[in-house]
C-alpha cells in the first residue's frame, strides 16, 4: 500500500473533509501544486479553484475552495478554506461599510435616544386611554 | 360584580401574554440548538489555525509581524459582541458593565476605549456612553456568516497596525451551559503566543510561497477572523439559552399570576352568591 498523508480541509463554518489520501492537489497562488505525503513544510495562500484528493488508485474527491490557505508539514496537509470571496478591494468596500454604518449610528444616536421618548410617550397615551375607558364603563352602569 | 368583570379580563390578558412567552422559550430552545450546532462546527477550524500558528512559533520565520507587536497602550480597541434583540435577561447589560468596569479602571493610567460594535445592543448602549466608535455592524440574524463582519474586523485591524490603537480584545458571552453565561474580555491583539520558548532540537522553517509576509499576513487575519466568528456563534448560543431562562421565568410568574387571580375571582363569586342568598332569604322571612 502506498503511503498517506492526512488531509484536513475546514472552513470557518464546517469540517468539509478529514481522511487519509494518497495525494492532494490544491490551487495555490502561484500555480497548482500537488502534494505526496513527505512533502516539505510549506504555507501558501490558496487562490479560488478546485481541491482534488486522490483517496486511493480509483478514487477521487473534489471540492471547491474560494481561497485559503494551504500548511503542509510532512505528513498532514491542513486547508483552511474561506467561505466568502476574498478580493482585496471586495474586503475593502466591506470595511469602508463597516465605517460607514458607524458613523451613521452616531449620528442617529439622538434618534435612538427620540425612540425610546417616543416609546415612553406612546405607554402613558395607552395608560391613559385605559383609564378612560375604564371611567366610561363605570359611568353607564 | 363589575370587581369581578374586571379580574376576568386581567386574567385573560395574562393568558394571553403567557401564550407569548411560551412560545418564544420554545422558539428560543430551538433556536439554542442550532446556535450550539453552529459553535460546535466551527470548532475545527479555529484548532487547525491555532495549531499552524503554533507550529509557526516553533519554526524560526525570518518576517517579524505587525500582529505581534507589544506597544505601551495609550487606547485599546474593544469589539463588543451583543444581541440585537433585547428580552434576554441581563445577557447584553451584564457584558457593557464589565466593559465599563475596565475603561474606568484603565482611565486612571489615562488610556482611551476604541469600539467595533456587533449587534443593536451594543450600537445603541456605546453610542450614548460617548467614546470613538471604528466600526459597527448590525442585523445579523440566527446565522451570522463570516462575511458580514469582515468589514469590521478589517477596520479593527487597520487602526492597530495604522497604531491608532495598541491593544485590541474582543468581548462577549461564554456559552457555559443552558443556565450560565460568562461575558469575557479576551485579547486579540496583539497575538499571544503561549509556548514559545518550548525547545525544539532542530531548525526548520516553512517554505513561503509567494513570500512569507504575504503568506502570514492573510493566515493572522484568518485567525483574528475566526477568533471573533467563534465569539459571534458563542453569543448568539448565550443569547438564545438566556432568552429561553427568561421567558421561562415568565411564564412561571404568568402562573403564578393567574392561580392568584383566578382565586380572589372565585372568593369573589362565592360572596356575591352567599349576599344573594342570604338576601332572599331574609326577604322570604320578612313576608
Amino acid at each position: 500500500m502506498a503511503d498517506k498523508i492526512r488531509l484536513e480541509i475546514v472552513s470557518a463554518e464546517e469540517e468539509l473533509f478529514s481522511e487519509d489520501v494518497e495525494m492532494v492537489y490544491a490551487p495555490a497562488e502561484m500555480g497548482e501544486v500537488g502534494v505526496s505525503p513527505k512533502h516539505t513544510p510549506l504555507i501558501t495562500k490558496l487562490k479560488p479553484g478546485d481541491v482534488r484528493a486522490q483517496i486511493s488508485k480509483d478514487e477521487m474527491k473534489t471540492f471547491y475552495v474560494s481561497g485559503g490557505i494551504l500548511e503542509i508539514q510532512p505528513n498532514e496537509v491542513t486547508i483552511l478554506s474561506d467561505t466568502a470571496i476574498r478580493e482585496d478591494d471586495l474586503d475593502e468596500e466591506r470595511a469602508l461599510e463597516a465605517e460607514r454604518q458607524a458613523k451613521e449610528a452616531m449620528k442617529n444616536s439622538s434618534s435612538e435616544i427620540d425612540s425610546s421618548k417616543a416609546k415612553t410617550e406612546l405607554l402613558q397615551a395607552a395608560a391613559q386611554l385605559r383609564l378612560i375607558k375604564k371611567l366610561r364603563s363605570n359611568t353607564k352602569k | 360584580m363589575s370587581g369581578s368583570q374586571e379580574i376576568r379580563t386581567q386574567i385573560a390578558s395574562i393568558q394571553n401574554t403567557q401564550k407569548i412567552t411560551k412560545a418564544m422559550e420554545m422558539v428560543a430552545a430551538s433556536k439554542m440548538k442550532k446556535a450550539q450546532d453552529q459553535m460546535t462546527k466551527a470548532r475545527p477550524y479555529a484548532d487547525k489555525i491555532l495549531n499552524v500558528i503554533k507550529h509557526l512559533a516553533h519554526a524560526h520565520p525570518e518576517y517579524t509581524s505587525e500582529f505581534f507587536a507589544q506597544r505601551d497602550v495609550s487606547k485599546k480597541g474593544y469589539i463588543i459582541i451583543s444581541s440585537d434583540r433585547g428580552l434576554c435577561g441581563g445577557l447584553n447589560n451584564n457584558l457593557f458593565k464589565l466593559v465599563v468596569e475596565n475603561i474606568e479602571k484603565d482611565s486612571s493610567s489615562s488610556i482611551k476605549p476604541a469600539f467595533s460594535l456587533i449587534g443593536g445592543k451594543a450600537s445603541s448602549f456605546f453610542q450614548r456612553m460617548g467614546g470613538d466608535v471604528i466600526a459597527q455592524t448590525s442585523q445579523l440574524g440566527d446565522k451570522p456568516k463570516i462575511e458580514q463582519v469582515l468589514g469590521l474586523i478589517k477596520n479593527t485591524i487597520d487602526s492597530f497596525i495604522s497604531k491608532d490603537i495598541d491593544e485590541v480584545y474582543i468581548v462577549y458571552n461564554k456559552f457555559i451551559n443552558t443556565v450560565s453565561q460568562e461575558p469575557i474580555v479576551q485579547k486579540v491583539l496583539p497575538i499571544q503566543t503561549e509556548d514559545k520558548n518550548e525547545e525544539y532540537d532542530y531548525y526548520w522553517d516553512y517554505l513561503y510561497e509567494p513570500d512569507a509576509e504575504a503568506v502570514l499576513e492573510s493566515l493572522f487575519t484568518r485567525y483574528i477572523e475566526s477568533l471573533i466568528y467563534r465569539g459571534l456563534v458563542e453569543n448568539l448560543a448565550c443569547e438564545q439559552a438566556s432568552r429561553m431562562v427568561a421567558m421561562k421565568a415568565a411564564s412561571d410568574n404568568a402562573s403564578d399570576l393567574i392561580s392568584e387571580l383566578q382565586l380572589i375571582y372565585n372568593k369573589n363569586r362565592q360572596a356575591a352568591i352567599t349576599q344573594e342568598i342570604s338576601e332572599i332569604i331574609s326577604g322570604a322571612a320578612a313576608l
